[in-house]
């Protein structure tokens, strides 16, 4: 296994299914709400953020102690071509990874859905957004809000994840010592998860801040003086 | 604001850049167990696990059934992978896209 994702059988059927309800529900929202918010030319980048971020989790980076982590992707995704096609966009991402390479379990296919692209993208967006206010609202708050919220993004799908074993794991370990374990280690992926996701977002800032999907309505201060009305 | 590049040229160099992820970086990807992996295995909360349904599959795990040389055997899972992510996504919206 390559990746941070649940296999089969570690929480219960019924805690799976409702993932799984949960999971479907907001896909089909996801895809009515992304069709009213991008134009047409837009739709090959939602497919440029799904392709990179299933690239980027391939590359597992070391954290402490023997143990590894990856890109999530949800604050990237979302802050480049919005929460609705960011969360969608990764759910592609976890369908293909249990599909077609086997990572993250079958039944477990709607609580990855839940943490990584529902929590993890809908959470890490909300952040960013507070966030990007706290900053300035300008250009340069776009990029640095990115990589902040991003450090959280594991976190909150470690959190998620918590709540799925308290509502259907084994009995084996108590709830508390679950969530310290997840709550540690993840705040540590969530390092490498806030730098990939300011390097990334902040190089498309510099390339094409008009896609970028979270900038839409900061200051732009170069610009201003073009915007006066002339008045002759 | 500043358009530095064209939108095509955009949609290569993002393309061009998940590829270079492929190439040349998760061949060299960290082999130790992930977060969720390390807690499972310290803690046991992982002792309900069962085998992936489609561990058998030609590409499971990443790598490909028949390749033994890991390195290519990444390149395929890899493309493979950002191609089949690019055009479901991209699929997907286009058939829900709003008629203009």
């Amino acid at each position: 296994m390559l990746a941070l994702h649940i296999p089969d059988g570690f929480i219960d059927g019924p805690t799976s299914l409702l993932a799984g309800v949960i999971a479907i529900g907001g896909i089909a929202l996801c895809l009515r709400r992304t069709s009213a918010t991008l134009a047409e030319r837009e739709i090959p980048i939602v497919g440029l953020v799904a392709a990179f971020v299933f690239a980027a989790q391939m590359i597992n980076f070391p954290v402490a102690n023997g143990t590894s982590g990856h890109l999530l992707g949800g604050v990237l995704a979302g802050v480049l071509v919005g929460p609705w096609a960011g969360a969608l966009a990764v759910s592609v991402v976890l369908v293909v990874q249990a599909l077609l390479f086997a990572d993250g379990g079958l039944s477990a296919l709607g609580l990855n859905i839940v943490n990584m692209a529902l929590a993890g993208t809908f959470v890490g967006y909300g952040i960013f957004l507070l966030l990007r206010r706290a900053l300035g609202n300008t250009q340069w708050s776009v990029t640095a809000a990115s990589g902040l919220a991003g450090f959280l993004v594991p976190i909150v799908a470690a959190l998620v994840f918590v709540g799925e074993y308290a509502l259907g794991g084994n009995d084996a370990v108590s709830v508390g010592s679950v969530a310290t374990a997840m709550l540690g280690v993840h705040a540590l992926i969530g390092i490498g998860e806030g730098i990939i996701t300011m390097l990334a977002v902040g190089a498309v800032m510099g390339l094409r801040p008009d896609l970028v999907y979270g900038a839409r309505g900061i200051r732009q201060p170069t610009e201003d003086w073009a915007l006066e009305p002339v008045r002759s | 604001m500043n358009r530095r590049i064209s939108y095509v040229a955009f949609l290569v160099i993002g393309l061009a850049a998940a590829l270079t992820l492929v190439i040349v970086l998760a061949p060299n990807a960290n082999p130790n167990p992930d977060g969720l992996e390390k807690v499972a295995a310290d803690t046991g909360i992982d002792n309900g696990m069962t085998d992936h349904a489609l561990a058998d599959g030609p590409l499971a795990d990443y790598g490909v059934s028949g390749v033994d040389n890991t390195w290519v055997a990444t390149w395929i899972a890899g493309g493979l992978g950002v191609a089949a992510t690019f055009i479901l996504c991209a699929g997907l919206v286009y058939l829900v896209r709003r008629r203009t």
